[in-house]
């Protein structure tokens, strides 16, 4: 093993670079996209870093200022986190160069700054162990995703901020009073040490509603998805990028950590998450369908896509492991192929000042890297081989099946049919004339190129699942752990 | 080195059509020769390396390639006799169709992206065919449709965005069925490879019930492209395509592809006697005949030359799962020869269609008289084509329709020789009259659009298709007792399937 690799706090590099890299965006406003860059690049070298030294060392763990559990802050990194961080380094990357293309330069002095604070906290979020550390990071997560959703400008935008900032500070509240309640009665915040205590209490039912309220609220589950597509679809499409990506998982990631390390052995709340899951699938595909705006139409495909991850619960139940494999592969695909969505769709509208379906004029002629990146990214969304999302689909498929949840395999083939529906509508409306055609604007071939990439590499992500599958088991993140052993 | 190229090969035959697609893609419209140049290239090679693998099938070289795709399931390519007969057909009528093509659309719009999809279409027949087990044939068949539905939509028109409505709602539904079908046969049988005789046979009683229901989920799915009544009804709405489209969708890949994976299901994964224990065969063969019956019918009352012809492919095609459904090793030979003696005699008649339709704008029977007088040659090509489908001897749909006849009698079922003779007058009924018209009426004052073509009778490239088809139909049949005909390679999938230990 090289030596230079040795001893090199690549975790702590995570959270450092993207902090100091927003410092110092926000100090030297003019070089702001460079400093992104770099920072980006350096988050990516960083991941990857971290990914050596967990395939050599096994689980990462780390204690910051020598102060150790059950008080002190910890970082933890096991195959789950590695995952979600190389994910969003790579979205990251994407998102990065979408955007140097896509501000201007009054607005790029303000995005760089936020967008790598919501980096930072992403980070960190991925590599907490405790559950007080997991709020901050989320809180400061919400709060900057707010501030890029309000950039852009304009009345729907700060309307649809306004909701998201009430939703997700709500959010935080409900999930703060859950670990209050659980440090009142275990006496830690540390995640390993609260697995081995908790037991199946009132308090403990309580706290979990509540987290679980709160964050169920925040990844913007059926119901409490109201606040997302306002949200999502008035952003810049750089951040809604960002937005449907990244940080609504997040809060999955957490709601999955804390189900598997503490609370798997409530019963009756995976059912619950599983029927809401449901619902979002056919609700949000259906809300899509009915759509006749392209930005709106994806946002809704979110609020379906987030449900898809929903139901690992109930299907993991009798020890499907792969139901956990399948929500972790659709979280990664998803990412890929939305952002990529969300890049395509500002491309569509940076080119003709529009986004409506239908006055889609002959796009696929017109801006065909663009319409074809909606595409191949369509293709994962839709579950269609090859793709990461196929995989996730076959894995759920394989787990409903296994258990005898006829309902759930319902859905998941009625959600593929709407997807397939609403976005085939889109790709309709790609090939034909619009009665008033407009006049075309030039888009970049950077922001055009990258859409395809990232949509490329969802697809690409079909063909990987023997390679991905054993960095994800590194630290047996996905096999419960038994409450009390 | 050897084990390399045996390994590798059958992607490369993958990639000798995808690679000019992606590459044709980027390629500016004006630049006609690089495409052209391209497009031929790719077709012959892949011609090339499937005379290569054919040749090395017959030296006993095996010819597979695996990658892992999920723990437990791989991607298998394999050239066993089923994936070559389908391959072959499949190369050869995808240069003929080539050439047809760069004449077709000469001065029409958008032809890089044309052809690009083109291509992207063949790579996933060609997958389809080469399929080692159902996840590999899951895939190919999805990305099939994927890649025809922007041949269908590619004039832009508000009337081609409906028609590739519909026939996403059949297919996409249609492989979400054969999705479901496949997971569940994984989760009982924890394999899905193609294997001679099936592998289900082995199974535990309890699970017959589970077993009929996936049967049918897997026809339904499989029977979408197929075009088994009631799930056809995406094909005559698909005509609104470029002739090219027409002729290939019809004659190779979208509905082959539907028919060949009824073949792969019945003998490879269920096996043909496990099934008719089942009892699923009989429903199949009732469908089938049905579908047979009621196509001919249909096409009797349309004057739309290509709809006539849409209707006579959803009637023809279930000829092959009719010849599966009879579950006897005669009907199997009838049925599987089938696959590539109405892939012959279709595409010719498609061709010539369109060939009406560029050179004198002819789309309505009606249109149609005299027209024998002006473009003999190509009358001549959609005569041989519609002789064979009636199954007049010596042409290849008589060899199809004698082993289906010869092969109900052997197994017992009498009733399907009343269909075969039924169908066979109902296609006289709906060819004879447009040869009548053709060949023996006065010919209009003035055609509908009529294109110059100087002293010839149309395009070399629009005019040797046809004729390369028609005289390919003739000849399998003429020459059907020769080796290397498509018969001797049908016996030789029903000996696999019913007589070797």
């Amino acid at each position: 093993m090289p030596v230079f690799i040795l001893n090199i706090p690549w975790a702590a590099l995570l959270i450092i670079v993207p902090l100091i890299g927003m410092l110092l965006a926000f100090l030297f406003s003019s070089a702001a996209r460079w400093m992104g860059f770099i920072t980006v690049f350096l988050n990516l070298i960083a991941v990857l870093g971290l990914a050596q030294e967990l395939s050599s060392n096994g689980v990462f763990q780390h204690t910051v200022g020598g102060w150790s559990a059950p008080l002190g802050i910890e970082l933890y990194a096991d195959g789950l986190s590695l995952l979600l961080l190389f994910t969003t380094a790579l979205v990251s990357l994407g998102v990065a160069v979408y955007a140097a293309g896509y501000f201007s330069h009054s607005k790029a002095s303000s995005f760089w700054p936020i967008w790598l604070m919501l980096l930072t906290a992403l980070n960190a979020l991925f590599l907490s162990s405790d559950i007080f550390n997991l709020y901050v990071t989320l809180e400061l997560l919400g709060l900057s995703a707010v501030a890029l959703t309000a950039l852009a400008g304009g009345r729907a935008a700060l309307l649809g901020a306004m909701r998201y900032l009430l939703t997700t500070l709500g959010g935080s509240l409900l999930y703060l009073l859950g670990v209050a309640l659980l440090y009142h009665a275990y006496d830690t915040v540390d995640i390993q040490l609260l697995s081995q205590r908790v037991e199946i209490s009132p308090v403990t039912w309580t706290a979990l509603g509540l987290m679980f309220l709160g964050l169920s609220l925040k990844t913007a589950l059926f119901p409490f998805h109201f606040w997302l597509p306002p949200a999502h679809s008035s952003a810049a499409s750089p951040v809604s990028a960002l937005l449907s990506a990244l940080v609504i998982k997040a809060s999955f990631y957490m709601m999955l950590r804390l189900w598997l390390e503490l609370f798997s052995d409530f019963g009756v709340i995976d059912q619950v998450l599983g029927l809401l899951g449901a619902l979002a699938v056919l609700w949000g595909s259906w809300q899509a369908l009915r759509q006749t705006r392209l930005k709106l139409l994806v946002a809704y495909s979110t609020v379906a896509q987030v449900g898809y991850l929903f139901l690992a619960f109930p299907l993991a139940g009798g020890n499907q492991v792969f139901a956990w494999y399948a929500a972790g592969y659709l979280l990664i695909s998803h990412a890929l192929a939305k952002s990529a969505m969300f890049m395509a769709t500002g491309n569509l509208l940076q080119y003709g000042n529009h986004d409506r379906i239908a006055d889609l004029d002959r796009v696929v002629q017109r801006l065909p890297i663009t319409a074809g990146a909606f595409a191949v990214a369509g293709v994962s969304i839709m579950g269609l081989p090859p793709s990461g999302g196929f995989i996730g689909k076959w894995w759920l498929l394989e787990s409903a099946l296994v258990s005898g949840r006829w309902d759930l395999v319902t859905v998941l083939i009625l959600g593929g049919l709407l997807a397939a529906a609403y976005i085939f509508r889109v790709l309709g409306y790609t090939f034909t004339e619009a009665p008033v055609p407009h006049e075309a604007k030039r888009v970049p071939p950077a922001m055009q190129w990258i859409a395809l990439i990232l949509a490329s590499a969802s697809i690409l992500l079909g063909f990987l699942a023997p390679q991905i599958l054993p960095w994800l088991n590194i630290g047996d993140a996905l096999i419960v752990v038994e409450a009390g052993s | 080195m050897n084990a390399v190229i045996n390994e590798w090969i059958l992607l490369l035959v993958l990639g000798s059509s995808l690679l000019p697609g992606l590459i044709i893609f980027g390629l500016a419209e004006e630049r006609r020769g690089l495409r052209t140049t391209l497009n031929l290239f790719g077709a012959l090679f892949k011609l090339f390396l499937v005379i290569w693998i054919l040749w090395g099938v017959f030296n006993q070289q095996h010819y597979e390639t695996r990658l892992e795709l999920l723990p437990g399931l791989e991607f298998v390519l394999r050239a066993g006799p089923l994936a070559l007969l389908f391959v072959s057909l499949s190369t050869i009528l995808w240069l003929v169709t080539t050439i047809y093509a760069i004449g077709y659309l000469e001065g029409s719009p958008h032809r890089s992206r044309f052809f690009g999809f083109f291509s992207l279409c063949v790579t996933a027949t060609v997958g389809v065919a080469l399929s080692g087990n159902l996840i590999t044939f899951l895939i190919f068949y999805e990305l099939l449709t994927l890649s025809t539905y922007p041949l269908i939509v590619h004039r832009g028109t508000e009337v081609a965005r409906k028609a590739g409505h519909i026939y996403l709602l059949y297919t996409i539904i249609g492989g979400a069925v054969l999705l479901l079908g496949t997971v569940w046969l994984y989760t009982i049988t924890g394999t899905l490879e193609f294997t001679p005789r099936g592998f289900l046979a082995d199974l535990d009683k309890t699970y017959h019930p589970a077993l009929v229901i996936i049967f049918f989920l897997m026809i339904a799915g499989l029977g979408v492209k197929a075009a088994l009544v009631p799930l056809h009804g995406w094909l005559p709405n698909a005509m609104v395509a470029p002739a090219p489209v027409s002729a290939l969708l019809h004659a190779v890949a979208v509905v082959k592809a539907g028919a060949f994976g009824i073949v792969r299901i019945v003998y490879e994964v269920f096996g043909v006697d496990f099934a008719a224990s089942l009892g699923v065969t009989r429903p199949l063969a009732w469908l089938a005949a049905f579908t047979i019956i009621y196509g001919s019918i249909r096409a009797l009352y349309q004057d739309d030359l290509k709809r006539r012809l849409a209707f006579s492919t959803v009637s023809q095609v279930s000829y092959i799962a009719l010849g599966v459904a009879i579950a006897g090793p005669i009907a199997t030979i009838g049925g599987v020869v089938h696959l590539v003696h109405q892939g012959l005699m279709k595409i010719t008649l498609f061709f010539c269609a369109g060939n009406l339709a560029e050179t004198l704008g002819i789309h309505k029977i009606s249109e149609m008289n005299g027209v024998g007088r002006r473009m003999p040659w190509t009358m001549t090509a959609f005569t041989i084509g519609a002789f064979g489908m009636i199954g007049a001897p010596p042409i290849a749909g008589f060899i199809s329709k004698w082993y289906l006849g010869w092969g109900a009698l052997e197994t017992g079922q009498t009733w399907v020789l009343l269909v075969l003779l039924g169908s066979s007058l109902l296609n006289a009924a709906y060819f004879l009259p447009i040869l009548h018209a053709a060949w023996f009426r006065q010919p209009p004052d003035k055609w509908p659009h009529e294109h110059d073509f100087g002293r010839k009778e149309t395009a070399w490239a629009l005019l040797l298709p046809p004729l390369i088809t028609a005289v390919s139909a003739l000849f399998v049949g003429l020459f059907a007792a020769l080796p290397f005909s498509p018969l001797e390679w049908a016996e030789l999938i029903a000996e696999r399937e019913f007589y070797q230990p």
